[in-house]
């Protein structure tokens, strides 16, 4: 029994299956439009944000949890001192996620009421002082916080391996677990683009949010359905992109980089046949039955070609179509901004179906760079 | 004094009132003068709206991830009394700063705030996102923030390499390692041959990105001591800069941001 169990989450967590179901549930649980919603209400997905649908969304983590911690694999992995903080994340990110949603959307049924959020005070002028309704506040957070600190410390030796040794890599070699999300782009693209275009775009795509969403009127009160297409993208990039990636990376990577699933023994020798194919294979060899062509401007032509077509006819074609009041409200700039940094960060889920589904290696090759 | 113990208040006695400069304020005016008179109260407003104060709202996360900030500093500058940013000391250091120096759990103290203040720095993003607080006026202040982010990730990067322990060096030749993938500055990123004089390449391990980061081509040394460095001195003063227009930011932004 425990270990069919063990075996079906082994099968379940790899990313090619846990990926997929997250990718097609993800927006019927946050919707981005209408359609969307019409489907979450349907299927009644809001419950999720009420304090039963909360407190069952901890009871199954921490179920999980505790018949993970019979496993002496498991145990090593999630006990391992530096990856401690990583279940601090995914409790805390979940747990603030529900926080956030749960208010959401008792804001907007107030809202759909014609009723002010929750956070309106009525005589909106009426203040209260910093002390001492404020400072015992901070008070509270910061000794619970302390606390929370000093426990950690006192339970939690800080781990020291062996001295550095320049000539010993270990294997696997990861980065700090909170650029492992970065470490796991490497799978599927280069570094230079996994470690440094795409950290850059993150950064400039962060500060670039206020500039492209400005509608004043949703700010300074939790709500969801006015603002659903930038909530439902910003919670894929940071729950999907970002801190599933880094659990992925840390819990389910061994040697080699190769997946392991949680009750799975790291095995040295595991080898993982590759044999990926670029774009222009796909295209010249499989489809049309040749060889590769000589000129490296024909042979990567269709590659090219549909990293133009992903960057340049998608926008305006869906700036005419089912984003067109999006594009409307937006503005030609504001618009052509958002979709690119949309598209960016599409192309990360895009390049993991491919490789699971296509064995895609590069879209275009070039002795000088590989996308 | 003595006399009448029964009556004596320290919140009211000579010295209490020499540092605080009020007594313990019970009635209004008195209050509003306890923030105003106090250099670390007066980060605040004196009044501000009720909702900004509910914990439901913030989650108090921006002012716990300073004061995790802070509690590092305070641990952070016990730490460098006993440890010395060579190769041959720094790890043997830390090794004594568990068994044979009086510090206790300084060390656990300051690398796991270290894991908590990266957590609560991304759970203040998380809200400020839910609750719209980005909105104009206050897009320049995400950006600041973001700044913080960046910051508050390379703080704890470059503090990962200290300890000279396996785990430090391979996770810092990890993330150095995509340095040498820039493109056309880093020794394999693309591009890199473009950038030279005539026949003499500009773009060396002798000279790239990496390099830079590292003060030499591979994780040693002086990479060491140039990590230790932007660890200890460099990024903390960045930061408390950035903070500091941060909280401005702020309170001219209109204080914490309500429905309006
Ligand atoms: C070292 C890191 C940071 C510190 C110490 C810090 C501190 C604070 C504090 C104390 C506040 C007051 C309200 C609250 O506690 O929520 C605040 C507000 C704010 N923070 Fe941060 N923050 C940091 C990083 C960030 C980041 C990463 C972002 C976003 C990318 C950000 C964006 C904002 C914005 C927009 C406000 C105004 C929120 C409002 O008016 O509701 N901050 N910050």
């Amino acid at each position: 029994m425990r270990e069919s169990i063990q075996h079906f989450i082994n099968t379940l967590s790899q990313p090619t299956i846990s990926f997929l179901i997250l990718f097609f549930l993800f927006f019927f649980i946050f919707p981005p439009n209408a359609w969307f919603h019409r489907i979450n209400r349907k299927l009644g997905l809001e419950a999720l944000w009420t304090v039963k649908g909360g407190i069952a969304i901890f009871a199954s983590m921490t179920a999980l949890l505790i018949f993970g911690g019979f496993d002496a694999n498991f145990r090593s992995i999630i006990l391992k001192p530096d990856n401690v903080p990583i279940i601090l994340l995914l409790f805390g990110s979940i747990f603030f996620l529900w926080l956030s949603m749960h208010q959401a959307m008792q804001n907007d049924r107030r809202l759909r009421g014609d009723e002010p959020p929750e956070e309106w005070v009525k005589e909106s002028d009426r203040k209260v002082l910093v002390w001492p309704d404020l400072v015992y506040i901070e008070l509270i957070a910061m000794v619970l916080c302390m606390v929370l600190l000093l426990v950690w410390s006192i339970v939690l030796k800080a781990p020291l391996e062996e001295p550095a040794d320049p000539s010993a890599t270990p294997n696997p070699s990861k980065a700090p677990w909170y650029f492992l999300a970065l470490q796991e782009m490497l799978v599927y693209f280069d570094p230079w683009l996994a470690g440094v275009v795409f950290p850059t775009l993150i950064i400039v795509g962060l500060m670039a949010i206020p500039y492209m969403d400005t509608d004043r009127s949703t700010s300074g009160f939790y709500s969801y359905e006015k603002r659903r297409t930038f909530i439902s993208l910003f919670l894929f990039g940071w729950l999907v992109l970002w801190v599933y990636m880094i659990i992925v990376g840390t819990f389910l990577r061994g040697p080699g980089w190769n997946f392991f699933g949680p009750f799975e023994r790291w095995d040295l020798h595991k080898v993982v046949a590759l044999n990926n194919v670029n774009v222009s294979e796909i295209v010249y060899v499989k489809m049309l039955g040749q060889t590769l062509p000589d000129g490296i401007l024909i042979r990567e032509g269709p590659g090219i070609l549909l990293i133009l077509v992903y960057f340049l006819v998608i926008p305006p074609l869906l700036a005419k179509t089912s984003l067109k009041g999006f594009f409307n409200r937006m503005g030609s700039v504001k618009y052509s901004f958002f979709i690119f940094f949309c598209l960016t960060a599409l192309s990360l889920p895009l390049k993991m179906l491919s490789r699971w589904f296509l064995n895609l290696k590069y879209f275009i090759a070039t002795p000088w760079f590989n996308i | 004094m003595a006399k009448d113990k029964k009556n004596y208040n320290p919140f009211k006695s000579l010295i209490w009132k020499s540092i605080f400069r009020t007594a313990v304020p019970t009635e209004k005016r008195g209050r509003m003068m306890q923030v105003l008179n106090n250099v670390f109260l007066h980060l605040h407003p004196v009044a501000v709206p009720k909702h900004s104060v509910k914990v439901k709202y913030t989650w108090c996360m921006g002012g716990l991830t300073f004061f995790v900030f802070l509690v590092l500093t305070v641990t952070g500058v016990l730490l460098m009394f006993y440890y010395r940013p060579t190769v041959e000391n720094a790890y043997t250091d830390i090794i004594d700063l568990g068994e044979t120096t009086p510090l206790g759990i300084m060390r656990e103290i300051h690398r796991w705030g270290a894991h908590l203040m990266v957590i609560t720095v991304w759970l203040h993003m998380f809200r400020v996102f839910m609750t719209g607080a980005y909105k104009p006026p206050r897009e320049f202040n995400w950006a600041i923030g973001v700044i913080l982010l960046v910051l508050t990730m390379l703080l704890s990067f470059t503090g990962y390499l200290l300890p000279w322990d396996q785990l430090a060096i391979w996770a810092i030749t990890v993330g150095s390692n995509m340095a040498a993938a820039t493109p056309l500055l880093g020794r394999e990123g693309p591009g890199a041959a473009l950038v030279s004089i005539g026949d003499i390449n500009l773009v060396t391990p002798q000279s790239d990105a990496k390099f830079g980061l590292l003060g030499e081509s591979e994780v040693r040394g002086m990479a060491l001591l140039r990590f230790y460095v932007f660890h200890c001195v460099a990024f903390p003063l960045v930061a408390v800069v950035f903070m500091a227009v941060h909280f401005w930011r702020v309170r001219k932004d209109g204080g914490v941001s309500g429905p309006m």
